[in-house]
């Protein structure tokens, strides 16, 4: 089991290096010339070479990849000039805050949507599996930013249930019961595509399971119907539906972006935009690399957690 | 096709889906032609009109512009951005993958290994690095979500032409002289083109989404210009107090989605032929029963006795009939085979003595189980339940697919033990260890924590054993439990499960469509046919004197060890199609002494001492000996 984490740990170090270069490239793309930007339109040809020796500009491609990426790994992603901070510490800062909302918007999804789609199979045509198809297919077409105005409506305005934005209360304690009502609205908003996802897939793949042969076997043998569906058919079919809960951890990612623009979440997806707003390029490249990082290392995760479920792939 | 076409026209949702999406579409068209105001004329004196003002159906927003018009105009820029994107997704995508699958080697490697780096980042990072590198704007937001999208069609598209270009076709084309270009664009491309267009059709509704989103962050169209995102981005800010000039464009973007969602999936689900045949459809809990009378009083003796069952198959509008009216009894210490070609229908008249025959499709219409006199068909779900594994326990065909591959085995008997004995973990712990002995597997103790792909074949049937034996049933029905295990596995479980008979005084039902092991085990023998028990009686009678005329082809079919060399008789011609049964005799087309009687009607079995027979001129010792 140790070995089998550590190869795949391994693993991830080419697609770790692969997103450095992609995210490298693409900031490469970026018309325009620092040394005109940094000392103005009037600036004289020597002063812009000397502007790009310092910088390192005048090396080739290869090389001030290999410099940057040595820069990276001692954790130096350089300096925001809008906030006049190191990106790192800004990006580790907002990160925080995007774990707990998609973390928690995670976790809805899989159960939420687990739970839902088994209902549905095992319930297949009846009243339960139409309701629940029909709900999946509204939850998979709203975009998630009008949903939550729309909860933001609802919920904030008209019910004043939860607080309208933000993720602490301006005056009183920052406490677990704060964050919870906080966070709740934006959570579920989130959550609503990929649990949609998560159910249409979790009751095909059940589906799939209850034919074979096993299903008949366990009945066979007078195990209840519940235990049936809920122990043998769920957990065959966990197997398939573990890797796509991996595809939709970066869905709730993804989505998180628009969530916290919406309910002025204090996350990186809210700092992303206004850095790319303000042309902030290095915050953008120092918490795209960080995101997507953490995304590589989840599914990972996922995987470990497929070798444990499944004893046929554990080697 | 003209199948799945009707299967997409039965599919009302996506019908109506269909109809939604054509009238945005036609809407978002012809808005130069209608009389809309101006989209982009700001009219501060008209800020915030409500919806159904005068002048302004759908109201005025922050700066006093039109919102029916915006929202036309928005539509369209929308769409044609959104379908741009799929578009260009898919071509990119598209070209990607073909090339990649159809050179192979080092190339696709290289594509492949660049392909999964851009999936592993969260789509959205991707698209907002960049926007981050060219700045915001719709046409960078575009090229943005396409660029996003690419690897997706790329990977989908490279695994088709994969299998494609080992293909005979290609092959052809190859030694025909064409070069590799050539070969791509006539014989490689006109077969995913489909497969392109599906993949778009689903996934444009997510293009759609993507930009909207991108323009709803200002990343995207930019100022007066707007598509449905920044409508609902720039209404966000007077979202609590003039709700409706977000609702307008936001509701937009869900019909289209939506539209476009119920179309795909009645596209996809038209596509899928395992719709069509109801394979995917969750077989209940118990079989399905329809039976229209009463069954009469029990004739049988028996510890069970099924009698006049009737098994159907119902998909669409065809009646399969598997099992037509079979009496079969077996009595306590008694092991009874059934033999049969497969498809014969032992296997379903086996399934529904506890209801397992899976349904849909199947239907029970007719007869009745009795166990210890009781009749298990129409019985509730609670007693069927109770008598199966307790009462009546099966053994099935092949353990590697019959137990759960994701438990261990000592797991699954536990489970047994439990699903009807009120016993703690540890007592049932030391059970299913005595039952692993019981069944002579060595190193019980150990093995019991063993996962089915660890153990070998007669390893993994003897634990189906075990499990059958778990809460000591008084019938075991073996559904052909040594077919998939060699010769000499096979003795061993059938010398193991004769003792068990005898020290357990088990009543055995044991099918199989093999006349060797039918005289190893067996006391008596019914031959099925075409659903029908067409011959009965004790093992060495049927063996030494079949009567039926197609229990003596069949015998004629087994080989003999030692036998010296003689003609091995196939039986020409294929038992009837169940759907199409034959109203007298279903052997009549196979057999040689066919006569007209044999076809008028029904034949009923004829009881003749301890044998009977489904045969008007059954086999005679003296016709025997002259055929031979």
């Amino acid at each position: 089991m140790g070995g089998y984490i550590l190869r795949r740990l391994v693993s991830a170090v080419p697609v770790l290096l692969g997103i450095t270069v992609i995210v490298f490239l693409i900031m490469a793309l970026i018309p325009g010339d620092p040394a005109t930007a940094i000392l103005g339109s009037y600036a004289t040809p020597e002063n812009v070479a000397r502007i790009n020796r310092e910088l390192g500009l005048d090396e080739p491609l290869w090389r001030q990849y290999v410099i940057w990426l040595g820069n990276l790994l001692q954790g130096d992603f350089g300096q925001s000039f809008a906030l006049n901070r190191p990106v790192l510490d800004e990006v580790m800062e907002r990160f925080g805050a995007t774990l707990i909302l998609a973390g928690t918007s995670f976790v809805l999804c899989s159960v939420l949507g687990v739970i839902a789609g088994t209902i549905s199979a095992a319930n297949q045509y009846g009243w339960a599996d139409k309701a629940i198809t029909f709900t999946v297919l509204l939850g998979i077409s709203i975009p998630s930013f009008f949903l939550g105005m729309m909860m933001i409506l609802l919920f904030a305005v008209q019910l004043r249930w939860f607080p309208v934005s933000g993720m602490w209360p301006i005056y009183g304690a920052r406490d677990a019961a704060a964050l919870a009502s906080h966070l709740a609205m934006p959570a579920l908003a989130l959550a609503v595509v990929a649990t949609g996802v998560i159910a249409r897939l979790s009751r095909s793949a059940l589906l799939e399971v209850l034919r074979q042969d096993f299903i008949r076997t366990a009945r066979a043998k007078g195990v209840h119907e519940r235990s049936v569906i809920w122990r043998h058919a769920l957990r065959a079919a966990m197997v398939s539906i573990l890797p796509v809960l991996g595809i939709q951890a970066g869905f709730v990612l993804s989505g998180a972006v628009y969530i916290e623009i919406v309910f002025q979440w204090p996350g990186i997806g809210r700092m992303l935009v206004d850095a790319i707003l303000r042309r902030d390029i290095l915050l953008v490249q120092g918490g795209v690399i960080v995101v997507a990082a953490c995304y590589v290392l989840f599914n990972i995760a996922v995987d470990v957690a497929q070798s444990l479920l499944d004893p046929r792939i554990r080697t | 096709m003209t199948g799945a076409f009707s299967l997409f026209a039965r599919n009302r949702l996506a019908l109506a889906g269909g109809i939604l999406l054509t009238l945005v579409v036609l809407l978002a068209l012809s808005a130069p032609l209608l009389p809309l105001a101006d989209p982009d004329v700001t009219n501060t004196s008209q800020r915030f009109l409500p919806p159904f003002s005068e002048g302004a159906l759908l109201g005025t927003d922050h700066l006093g512009r039109d919102l029916l018009s915006r929202l036309l105009w928005g539509t369209r820029l929308s769409l044609a951005v959104g379908f741009a994107a799929a578009v260009i997704a898919a071509g990119i995508g598209a070209a990607i993958g073909v090339i990649a699958g159809f050179y192979g080697g080092r190339l696709d490697n290289v594509i492949m290994r660049g392909v999964d780096m851009l999936m592993a980042f969260p789509y959205i990072l991707l698209a907002l690095a960049i926007v981050a590198a060219l700045g915001p704007g719709l046409l960078n937001a575009l090229i943005a979500v396409a660029a996003v999208n690419v690897p997706f069609f790329a990977r989908n598209i490279r695994g088709i032409t994969v299998g494609l270009a080992h293909k005979e076709f290609v092959d052809a084309a190859r030694l025909a002289g064409l070069s590799r270009p050539q070969i791509i664009l006539t014989e490689i491309l006109p077969n995913v083109l489909p497969v392109i267009v599906i993949a778009m059709s689903t996934t444009i509704g997510w293009m759609i989404l993507e930009t909207a989103g991108l323009s709803f962050l200002g990343l995207g169209s930019q100022p007066p210009q707007a598509d449905l995102g920044s409508m609902l981005g720039e209404a966000r800010a007077a979202l609590i107090s003039h709700p409706h000039t977000s609702v307008v464009p936001g509701v937009m973007i869900l019909v289209i989605v939506m539209s476009i969602n119920l179309l795909g999936d009645g596209i996809r689900d038209a596509l899928d032929p395992r719709l069509k045949s109801g394979a995917l459809s969750r077989p209940m809990a118990a079989t399905r029963l329809a039976r229209s009378s009463t069954p009469p009083e029990q004739k049988l003796p028996g510890v069970l006795a099924i009698e006049g069952l009737e098994t159907e198959f119902h998909v669409g509008q065809r009646r399969l009939r598997a099992v037509g009216g079979v009496d079969l009894a077996v009595k306590p210490g008694e092991c009874l085979g059934i033999i049969g070609e497969s498809g014969s229908g032992k296997s379903v008249t086996a399934l529904s003595v506890t209801g397992l025959v899976a349904s849909p499709p199947g239907v029970i219409t007719g007869g009745a189980v009795r166990y210890q006199g009781e009749d298990l068909i129409g019985a509730p779900y609670s007693r069927l339940r109770a008598v199966r594994g307790r009462e009546i326990a099966y053994i099935f065909q092949d353990p590697l697919a019959t137990l759960h591959p994701l438990y261990r085995v000592g797991d699954q008997l536990i489970e047994a033990i439990q699903a009807h004995q009120k016993v703690d973990a540890k007592t049932a712990r030391a059970r299913a260890v005595a039952l692993l002995r019981d069944v002579r597997i060595p190193n019980p103790e150990s093995r019991i924590a063993n996962y089915p792909h660890e153990m070998s074949g007669g390893m993994r049937q003897r634990v189906g054993i075990a499990m059958a034996l778990a809460n000591d049933p008084e019938v075991i029905i073996a559904d052909e439990p040594t077919t998939a295990l060699d010769v000499t596995v096979q003795a061993q479980i059938l010398s193991l499960l004769d003792d068990l008979r005898r020290s357990r005084d088990l009543a055995i039902v044991f099918i199989t469509h093999d006349f060797g092991v039918v005289a190893q085990l067996c006391d008596r023998v019914a031959v099925m046919y075409a659903g029908k028990v067409v011959e009965e009686g004790p093992t060495d009678a049927v063996l030494a004197a079949p009567r039926h005329p197609y229990t003596a082809r069949l015998i004629a079919c087994v080989p003999e060890l030692g036998g010296g060399r003689r003609r091995l008789e196939a039986i020409p011609g294929l038992p009837p199609a169940v759907d199409r049964l034959p109203e007298g005799c279903a052997f009549a087309d196979r057999c040689t002494k066919t006569r007209e009687s044999c076809r008028a009607g029904p034949i009923p079995l004829t009881q003749e001492g301890a044998r009977a027979v489904r045969c008007l001129y059954p086999e005679t010792q003296a016709a025997r000996e002259v055929a031979e």
